[in-house]
């Protein structure tokens, strides 16, 4: 029978089924960081119980990190909870990349960089954006701290199947038009629910096309439109960055896994339980304008009028009336980095945007890699220099701005042009107001000093 | 996890869509080691910044049931937003519809999320705005809601059902399972990444 990728690789995970319950799971990767778990192994501690698979879990310190200055620029109880990952680790037996050591930074970029993120695996953290490694042709998703603890005791999860949905992206990306702007394209069509209770499968030739940085980001945001999993099928795109990696497979046994990798993507035949397709050509750069990921709208357009209360409230937080052109919003700040746009591919795109020329006077602009790996490679080439000299300020990896746990934070009424994921309402800092977009819309809007189609800035330079 | 029967109490009408976890908990407080204590940060900026809303009025206070508009729970996977809920005291949430994460965030903790079709809950936001002392009873055991002139069925998982009618341990259920566990790891691919 024909089968989807995501069907091939849940089957391929079900430890036992029972009339009735949900299926229990396996769990390949469990991937740990320090706020959504002390509570997790302090409740197994108190049940007697113990990590089952310590070399199946890896655990790396990114949320409440400082950006400067290290483990020492902690608040206190931010401290407190770097220091109990480290001990819950060491009771455990569990690899933690802390603060200052190569591997570390945001958990979805380490586990792409250290290559254990691989086809076929199924993937949990505590974390919502853990779809991110769904673009490996993996089944991944973010868990609560209750299902931590019980991946911790067992190494699996009792759930429910989710439908299958494909998601069909065909032709060629305009110049200047990035996977940000598809996923936000996306989300603005289909609303910040449409996903709900599905694993999403991203095809068509424009993703065939994606670098594996360009997946990571559609994947990244496919729990912004709600669905559990984002995957692309694994293909030579994959395996070319996985080869060679710290922990992807070597010799006889890399031969061994792409002979399965390449059995997973979907059968020709196969039924998806719903279709969504979209025309690349079509999508233009796009910015939120409110307070949740749907709400976006093409640079070049203008601030819609509310359709709702829930929209004039959106508004009213935003401090935007309607049929303001989107260009004609100034902007405080501006935020490169996170779990969807903080690769070396992110960092060079904003590069080339913030090459000789200068953020505006107004502009408090900051870039953060997402792991200390991208920090090295990205210094390797120069980039940091490009930044700096630009005057950007180039911080230490981490979650950063995009959720505000540690000191990198919007001062109220600030407006920031931000390549993360969510513009909720006080996300970035309470009172602070977020516009999303893509790194080198990011990078126009710090030099512009107002959010600005980025097309238009590289024709002024030609 | 304490089991869930049938709950009697007050409902509290929050008549916004889309409410993220970032609002329900802001990320301040994620800081704390600790699995209690949260409910004082329970939507907090909303409370400190509109004194007109719905959980700062008196006539609320003491509600145990939240009525929600659609995609209740979305964004951020923290369970702390189950977590505070619970600690300000409420057993129920009543909405048109769930972000998935939240919904099995509440089910693994006795907190028990109620999804009802939009005029169903629009019905009940009615009853609680006219009389803020309207007691609605949830009844896990049938699968009803009834208030004042209000009755209707909900579907919930069955098997979810049976854990919180029980208050079933999920890892000790799971871990009964150890002989079909080992026998899976023992059959696993032996390229896939094991970190030591």
């Amino acid at each position: 029978m024909s089968k989807t990728l995501a069907q091939k690789i849940w089957e391929a995970h079900v430890v036992r089924s029972a009339e009735g319950e949900p299926d229990l799971l396996f769990v390949d990767l469990h991937l740990v960081h320090e706020v959504t778990t002390p509570q997790a192994f302090e409740s197994l501690r108190m049940a007697g119980r113990s990590v089952r698979r310590p070399d199946l879990t890896v655990a790396t310190m990114d949320h409440n990190t400082p950006t400067l200055g290290g483990r020492a620029a902690a608040d206190e109880i931010g401290k407190r909870q770097l220091d109990a990952l480290e001990e819950n680790c060491r009771w455990a037996g569990i690899r933690l990349y802390e603060l200052g050591s190569r591997h570390q930074g945001i958990v979805h970029v380490i586990g792409p960089d250290l290559g254990l993120t691989q086809p076929g695996m199924v993937i949990v953290c505590g974390d919502s954006h853990t779809s991110t490694h769904g673009a490996f042709g993996a089944i991944a998703f973010g868990i609560g701290t209750s299902e931590v603890e019980h991946v911790l005791a067992t190494q699996c999860l009792a759930q429910r199947q989710p439908r299958d949905l494909a998601v069909t992206i065909d032709g060629t990306l305009p110049l200047g038009v990035t996977a940000k702007d598809v996923v936000l394209g996306l989300i603005a069509r289909v609303g910040i629910s449409g996903g709900q209770g599905c694993m999403v499968e991203y095809r068509g030739s424009m993703v065939r096309g994606l670098s594996m940085e360009g997946r990571m980001t559609i994947c990244n945001m496919s729990i912004e439109w709600g669905a559990r999993v984002g995957m692309v099928a694994p293909d030579d795109t994959t395996f070319a960055y996985l080869e060679g990696r710290q922990e992807a497979p070597r010799g006889a046994e890399w031969k061994r896994a792409l002979d399965y990798w390449r059995s997973l993507p979907t059968d020709t035949g196969a039924v998806f339980d719903q279709e969504i397709r979209l025309d690349a050509a079509e999508l233009e750069p796009f910015v939120t304008w409110g307070t949740n990921p749907g709400q976006a709208v093409p640079v070049t357009g203008h601030v819609p009028e509310p359709a709702d209360e829930n929209e004039v409230r959106a508004l009213r937080y935003m401090a935007l009336e309607p049929g303001r052109a989107i260009q004609d919003i100034p902007i405080d700040r501006v935020f490169i980095g996170s779990c969807t746009n903080s690769r070396l591919e992110d960092l060079r795109a904003a590069a080339n945007v913030a090459r000789g020329r200068r953020v505006h006077p107004r502009v408090r602009a900051m870039v953060v890699p997402g792991s200390a790996l991208v920090k090295l490679q990205a210094e390797a080439e120069g980039l940091d220099s490009v930044f700096t000299g630009a005057g950007f300020e180039w911080r230490d990896a981490g979650c950063s701005m995009c959720l505000g746990m540690n000191p990198d934070i919007l001062q109220p009424g600030e407006r920031c042009a931000s390549t993360s994921n969510r513009n909720f309402e006080g996300r970035q800092g309470a009172g602070g107001r977020t516009h999303l977009l893509s790194p080198p819309m990011a990078a126009a809007a710090a030099v512009a000093g107002h959010l600005v189609d980025v097309r238009e800035l590289a024709e002024v330079r030609a | 996890m304490e089991a869930f029967h049938r709950h009697e109490g007050r409902m509290v009408p929050l008549d916004r869509a889309n409410v993220d976890t970032d609002q329900i908990i802001p990320k301040q407080f994620l800081k704390r080691i600790e699995r209690s204590g949260f409910g004082p940060f329970l939507f907090y900026d909303w409370k400190r910044n509109e004194p007109d809303f719905v959980l700062n009025r008196p006539e609320y206070q003491g509600a145990s049931v939240l009525l929600a508009g659609h995609n209740f729970g979305c964004g951020s996977s923290r369970e702390h937003a189950p977590w505070a809920l619970e600690d300000a005291g409420f057993r129920v949430v009543i909405a048109s519809g769930f972000a998935d994460i939240f919904r099995s965030n509440c089910l693994k903790i006795g907190l028990l999320p109620v999804q009802l079709p939009e005029p169903s809950v629009r019905w009940l936001m009615e009853l609680a705005t006219e009389d803020p002392a309207t007691a609605v009873t949830v009844d896990l055991e049938a699968q009803t809601i009834t208030a004042a002139g209000f009755t209707e069925r909900f579907d919930v998982d069955p098997f979810a059902r049976e854990c919180l009618l029980n208050g079933w341990d999920a890892v000790a259920l799971s871990l009964r399972h150890g002989d079909a566990i080992a026998a899976y790891e023992g059959r696993r691919a032996s390229w896939l990444p094991r970190v030591t």
